[in-house]
């Protein structure tokens, strides 16, 4: 195994300091360090973080290799700085059995570029209306904590209640797409003037905080975990931070696109911006950045999405929601936060590390601890070029923007899975 | 002029105006004789039509008919839309066969955006889902000009289902953009959120009929699907019609030169009365006949019938 000397880097913001990573660990951090044997990257200028973690990915294996398989999808990860990142369960089939989820964390491990961590599904085949077998894919070797059936709610609200009771037996959380049925059926974006004035069928706020504050209140009546997906209203904001104040155990991630784009980008009927939910004001992305930064929002999660180019190139109404997100999050993250560098790895690593269960990611490089990190270099700037993306999709809604920061190193159990700004493999 | 009709708010006031000026000069040519121009000759205009409206279609295809244009009607049954062909996909044919303009009816709204992004010639937007229907605007604003002598200055109520009406959103932009004053009044689960602040904001909304119709010089009535009372957007047919409907007693509280309109296909007896509809205040065929000059106009204009 190569050994890897960083040089002069700046780990999460502090002075810059030598770092070496030897047999999967970070072996000595300090100035002036020597290893013969070690390869040499020079850091200057360079920010060192925790390697990223994703809560909330499609991946789309097993049913849509055309649009992203396990490996494209873990090379993307890997050269957005990510070295873990959690598969949601809405695959096809399902990923409701122990069968399908340890196919996914299977393929995750033969592509070996980011730990993948399956989500299994809450209900049979995300119908909401049974419960799947949660034990069983808790037991299996995936080992499921994260359970979810992202892309439609649990709205039944007896459902919910038993699935949040249920997996405290093996410290279980569910991840709730906040989404009434009722209120958003045939909804194409954000209810307000745009949609006005589009004649697209309006996604009102009140049908995602309608959920957000039955389920606080249900997981606050149970004592068990919740996690709110893609959390987009500035109304969700006050109910996730009158729940926190109370006690009750619940986390809750933005996505990068909710804290930097609105529904004005509608204006031109091009689905590459119809995601779920959907982009919101301008007052809303304002409340969500504030959120993130005083703690109300826990967590940066893309709800990377990738479509084949059929589903994206069509009328807005049969367009399938959703945006690429994995190779841009931390980019964004650096544009709205600014070099906020601990704040950025606590909203990027380390709390969803420790949300997800995943021991060994979401810890500052230190001697002894896993070498999962990445090199960022501040002061790049690039041009998104959809081509260029590693995702095997193109539906990223940031093409041709100039964004800040470049992912130019990230390293896996001490393996680097990109290097000098490209993937190893 | 402008290459595309996608929205009422494409056209600035002068350009509106230009339409309808030119319009009037065709409306000549019904008059005669041989109604016929030369002016398209040559040219291909395609009728790209995925929902079923014959009124529309029609009026189209005899417009592009009497500018000598030749005509392509690509209808969305027994073509290959039914076996799943792309919208994308069509506009590449469209554009492989040289249309030079493409009237488009889409169930969709934004659908005739996107073929403007995929085709080199002219798009006319003939209708997209619940978005707009610009023509339908420019015929209604050039009737009430016929009728009433000008735009500026006009009260015009819109009354019905305007949350899912693509008259109502193009009516509200082309009419403010030449001077008038809309009202919208229905009930309030058949307006939308925000609606000032998205179309137009000197736009009032009002969910009383009656207080409304004393002060108009217009009134349009809009379709109302029965349909809609299955969403609760209201309790049954008899209680729409009952609030929103306009019989004989409403019309006459209307000041005595104001006209009715209608877009049609009406629901007689719903939104509107026979009384009403047959009565002299109604222009709904005179709307009809206009929609073809207003067509004539568009389809000239847009193809730059005026610089040959």
């Amino acid at each position: 195994m190569t050994a890897y000397l960083i040089t002069s880097v700046s780990v999460v913001g502090a002075a810059p300091t030598d770092l070496l990573i030897r047999d999967g660990v970070v072996a000595e951090v300090g100035t002036g360090l020597s290893a013969p044997d070690a390869t040499v990257i020079d850091g200057t200028g360079l920010v060192a973080l925790p390697g990223l973690v994703d809560l909330h990915t499609h991946l789309r294996e097993p049913g849509r290799e055309d649009a992203e398989t396990v490996e494209s999808g873990s090379r993307a990860a890997a050269m957005g700085g990510y070295t873990a990142v959690c598969a949601m369960a809405n695959t096809s089939p399902v990923a409701d059995t122990a069968g399908v989820v340890e196919q996914v964390w299977r393929l995750g491990r033969e592509a070996s570029l980011v730990d993948v961590q399956p989500i299994g599904a809450v209900t049979i085949g995300l119908a909401g209306e049974r419960l799947a077998e949660l034990g069983a894919m808790a037991d299996s070797a995936a080992r499921v904590r994260i359970f979810s059936d992202d892309g439609h709610c649990v709205a039944d609200p007896l459902l919910m209640r038993r699935a949040l009771e249920y997996v405290k037996a093996f410290d279980g959380i569910i991840a709730q797409h906040a989404e009434e049925p009722r209120l958003t059926e045939g909804a194409q974006m954000h209810e307000g003037e745009v949609s006005t004035r589009l004649g697209l069928i309006g996604w009102p706020a009140v049908a995602e905080e309608a959920i957000i504050a039955r389920d606080v209140l249900l997981a606050e009546h149970v004592g068990s975990r919740l996690h709110v997906c893609h959390v987009s209203t500035a109304g969700s904001v006050e109910v996730l931070r009158q729940a926190k104040a109370r006690g009750v155990r619940v986390t809750a991630e933005v996505t990068p696109h909710h804290l930097l784009l609105t529904d004005e980008r509608a204006e031109s009927y091009d689905p590459v911006f119809k995601v779920n939910p959907p982009l919101r004001t301008a007052t809303d992305v304002a409340a969500l950045r504030s959120a993130l930064a005083d703690g109300v929002i826990d967590v940066i999660a893309t709800d990377h999405a990738p479509h084949a180019v059929e589903d994206k190139e069509c009328e807005w109404a049969y367009a399938r929601p959703g945006m690429l997100g994995l190779e841009t999050a931390l980019s964004i993250a650096l544009d709205v936060l600014g070099p906020e560098w601990d704040l950025i790895a606590e909203r990027m690593s380390r709390t969803p590390a420790r949300i997800a269960g995943l021991t060994g990611h979401g810890v500052d490089p230190a001697p002894g601890a896993p070498a999962n990190l990445t090199l960022i270099d501040p002061a790049a700037r690039r041009t998104i070029e959809p081509a260029e993306l590693a995702s095997r999709s193109r539906n990223t809604p940031y093409a041709r923007m100039t964004l800040p920061g470049r992912i130019v190193a990230t390293f896996l159990r001490g393996e680097p899975t990109v290097l000098d700004g490209k993937a190893v493999k | 002029m402008i290459k595309h009709l996608l929205s009422g708010g494409d056209l600035d006031a002068d350009t509106a105006t230009e339409i309808l000026d030119t319009a009037a000069e065709m409306a000549t040519v019904a008059g005669r004789e041989i109604k016929k121009l030369p002016a398209l000759r040559g040219r291909t205009v395609v009728n790209l039509f995925y929902e079923d409206s014959t009124r529309t279609r029609i009026s189209f295809e005899a417009a592009a008919k009497r500018l000598s244009a030749d005509v392509i009607n690509f209808s969305a049954k027994g073509s290959s839309v039914t076996k799943g062909e792309s919208l994308k996909d069509t506009a590449l044919t469209l554009q492989a066969m040289g249309a030079d303009a493409v009237v488009v009816r889409h169930p969709a709204s934004g659908a005739p955006h996107r073929l403007a992004n995929w085709v080199d010639g002219s798009v006319v937007n003939a209708g997209d889902g619940t978005h707009e229907h610009p023509t339908q605007a420019l015929l209604d604003a050039y009737t009430m000009r016929a009728r009433l002598g000008r735009l500026a200055g006009l009260s015009v109520a819109v009354v019905g289902d305007v949350l899912h009406s693509r008259v109502a959103r193009s009516n509200v932009l082309l009419l403010s953009t030449l001077g008038a004053k809309v009202t919208l009044v229905g009930p309030p689960t058949l307006i939308p959120v925000d609606i000032a602040g998205a179309l137009a904001p000197g736009t009032d909304v009002s969910y009383d009929l009656d207080s409304v119709l004393p002060n108009v010089d217009v009134v349009m009535m809009l379709r109302v699907q029965r349909e809609r009372m299955n969403d609760s957007y209201f309790p049954s047919a008899r209680e729409y019609a009952r609030r929103y409907g306009l019989d004989g007693p409403r019309m006459r509280r209307l000041p005595e030169h104001a006209i009715v309109m209608h877009p049609g296909p009406m629901n007689r007896g719903m939104e509107i009365t026979p009384e009403v509809a047959d009565s002299p205040r109604s222009t709904i065929v005179e709307q009809v006949t206009n929609g073809v000059s207003v067509r004539m106009a568009v389809l000239y204009l847009l193809l730059g019938g005026n610089n040959r």
